[in-house]
């Protein structure tokens, strides 16, 4: 029996047990230690990283090892230890026209200043499985040689369009719609969302929204629903300093450097009776390199902008309340994953509700039945 | 200098302010209480943290537990009515392990009772708080489901919408076709989602001598009911609002009037009807009470 006899806890210690000798798996096997994680799952720690909200790829590679390579539970698990840290401030905003880049390409210019750099990527690669791969102990590739970009020679493709005023600017002119005029940003984390909410919490809600949903709204926007017109201005990868800056010293110090991946979607607009006709911008940002998850957040963020661009509003990607509410996996999970709960007592009240409408219908169904009859005799 | 993988190490090993929450957050929920408290059956947002037990499992019911939790509180966690289901189970160790509170079964032992989806049978007292688990808090939702719109039609006291769905239950299946989480009028002001709670214990909400404290972790709602409050089901005046009645009394210690689980014995229709309120069921058989079961026979069968 399910939960009249006692014993529920020790269910679940049993059930825990079971658990963590199924993670282990067969022991003839070796344990996967966290640096294998860290550098040969290096995607997904990103990923985990980026949706977690937390920047530490040991700590991530922990929580994915933990969750038997569950992501959502790994990040569920970054998230909940997160809370837990003592919060010192906010960094500086990063500076990522500064950054050491890895990859970067423009799909807008055939070549331009610092050049398309490829990286690494997959783009390209035939997805043909290789079988070399699954031989263990394998031939290990050789290091190849790198370019060293020089960061001072790679501008960003917005800056350059930028020049020409043929882009909205940065940081926008104040409207009564754009961010709080001291420039304070929200963080969604220490406030609860309301509505409506402002890019700066928008973009924070996508940078930690799920990738899966991010990317189906992203494609839906390319299929008609809520068009925004996109070209990858730019996509770059690579390290960038963090600074925060300290009272005490009244200047900015580095903390160190993260791994980031940038978005910037250039769109078409037509201009309003407010703006002369420009491109305007769409924005991705993610943590590590997470190319899909940036390019599919910067699309949503362009369609999200649609009320401030005074553009028709409809499509689901458009509808604020409908993304952000919706965008979070860990709440997603925990909430559809709910259902497994009990709900005995609920579902009691139904049967009884159920069981009395039956009998009230089958007596109409007699009583119809018998009418008819005594109407045809 | 400790790592993170250090320093989660040390946090894993018992290192948690007491009931987990640092108090800066304790604080911060704490103002949302009194808020709820002061407008009864408002929700009142909070910057609602990310638990160690995922949404919609309980995380609003925990951190308002969590924030009124004192060393000398005694803790009851019930789930359909049971401190014996799952999760119960797991929230109560939760406290023991990060509070080391004394938990109890008994309701009538207990300073503070978190609940899901049951009020326990016993009335409860002015010394006690009874804290609700929510998974939805607006009883607006399923009618409108944008937050603008439904934030709006509460300040309007705007609550046609929600007349016109049970009118139109009656119309339809000639009841009201709600069965549980059935709406409520708080002081004459507020309609308020009692909780995903079986009507039958609506009643029970109305002039309760206990505070009622209602968390909902995912949607960042705290809402409440201050002691000795005016609790109305909605209902009309030719369509009065009725409660569930059971046929037969509880099998096991024979009690009336009281809410029951079926449970189901075999693939032919075998079956009995049993206290959902497992404390309840206990105290009467302690003072002596014998359902038609004669005892009780799922204990007999989890033994074997």
């Amino acid at each position: 029996m399910y939960v009249a006899v006692k014993g529920g806890e020790k269910a679940i210690r049993n059930a825990h047990r079971l658990l963590a000798h199924e993670r282990r798996g067969d022991r003839t096997v070796p344990d996967l230690t966290l640096r294998q994680i860290v550098e040969q799952m290096a995607l997904s720690v990103a990923r985990v990283m980026a949706e977690g909200s937390l920047y530490d790829m040991e700590l991530a590679a922990l929580a994915i090892k933990q969750a038997r390579g569950d992501l959502i539970e790994a990040i569920f698990l970054m998230r909940a230890y997160r809370t837990t840290l003592p919060r010192f401030g906010y960094s500086e905003p990063l500076e990522t026209a500064k950054m050491l880049v890895r990859r970067r390409i423009s799909a807008t210019y055939k070549d331009l200043p610092g050049g398309q750099l490829l990286g690494p990527t997959f783009d390209y690669t035939h997805r043909l499985l290789d079988f070399k791969l699954a031989a263990e102990g394998g031939e290990v590739p050789e290091m190849p040689e790198l370019a060293q970009p020089d960061p001072q020679e790679m501008p960003r493709v917005t800056d350059l369009l930028g020049h020409e005023g043929l882009i909205e600017p940065d940081v926008p002119e104040h409207t009564p719609e754009s961010a709080d005029e001291d420039g304070e940003v929200g963080d969604l984390t220490r406030e609860p969302l309301s509505f409506p909410a402002e890019r700066d919490i928008r973009l924070q809600n996508l940078a930690r929204g799920d990738e899966g949903f991010l990317l189906a709204l992203g494609y839906s926007t390319q299929r008609g629903f809520g068009r925004t017109h996109p070209f990858a201005g730019e996509i770059r990868i690579g390290e960038v300093e963090v600074e925060f800056f300290a009272e005490e010293l009244g200047f900015a110090v580095p903390l160190g450097r993260v791994s980031v991946t940038e978005c910037q979607m250039i769109n078409q607009f037509q201009g309003s009776a407010k703006a002369p006709p420009q491109f305007s911008r769409g924005y991705g940002l993610v943590f590590g390199q997470g190319e899909r998850k940036a390019m599919s957040m910067a699309l949503v963020d362009r369609a999200l902008r649609s009320r401030e661009l005074g553009e028709e509003q409809g499509a689901p990607a458009q509808d604020e309340e409908f993304v952000l509410s919706h965008s979070d996996n860990v709440q997603a999970t925990g909430f559809v994953e709910h259902l497994k709960l009990p709900h005995y007592v609920d579902f009691q009240a139904e049967l009884v509700l159920v069981r009395q409408m039956r009998r009230e219908w089958e007596e109409r169904n007699r009583q119809d039945k018998a009418d008819a009859q005594e109407a045809a005799e | 200098m400790t790592g993170p993988a250090e320093s989660a190490r040390e946090a894993a090993e018992g290192e948690y302010n007491f009931a987990y929450l640092d108090e800066q957050t304790k604080r911060m929920i704490r103002r949302a209480i009194l808020k709820a408290i002061a407008v009864p059956g408002y929700q009142v947002p909070f910057a609602s943290r990310e638990m160690p037990m995922p949404y919609g499992w309980g995380t609003g019911g925990v951190q308002v537990t969590a924030s009124i939790l004192g060393r000398d509180d005694r803790l009851k966690v019930i789930d359909q009515g049971s401190d014996d289901t799952t999760n119960a189970v797991s929230i109560r160790a939760f406290f023991e392990k990060t509070a080391q509170v004394e938990t109890t079964t008994q309701t009538g032992e207990a300073t503070i009772i978190q609940t899901r989806h049951r009020i326990p049978e016993k009335a409860l007292s002015q010394d006690q708080v009874i804290v609700y688990q929510v998974p939805i808090p607006e009883p607006l939702r399923y009618l409108e489901p944008r937050e603008t719109e439904t934030r709006k039609m509460h300040a309007l006291a705007e609550y046609g919408l929600m007349h016109v769905k049970l009118y139109e239950d009656i119309a339809r299946h000639g009841h009201i076709a709600t069965t549980y989480a059935y709406p409520v009028k708080v002081d004459g002001r507020y309609v308020m989602d009692p909780s995903p709670t079986p009507k039958f214990d609506n009643p029970k909400m109305h002039g309760m001598k206990a505070l009622q404290l209602f968390g909902a972790g995912r949607e960042k709602r705290i809402y409440a009911i201050p002691p000795h409050t005016t609790v109305e089901s909605l209902d009309f005046e030719d369509h009065p609002f009725k409660v569930q009645t059971f046929d037969r009394p509880c099998a096991i210690c024979g009690a009336e009037e009281v809410y029951l689980d079926e449970v189901i014995l075999d693939d032919r229709g075998g079956r009995m009807f049993v206290c959902s309120d497992t404390d309840h069921c206990e105290e009467r058989r302690a003072a002596g009470h014998v359902g038609e079961a004669g005892g009780n026979p799922l204990e007999r069968e989890g033994a074997a």
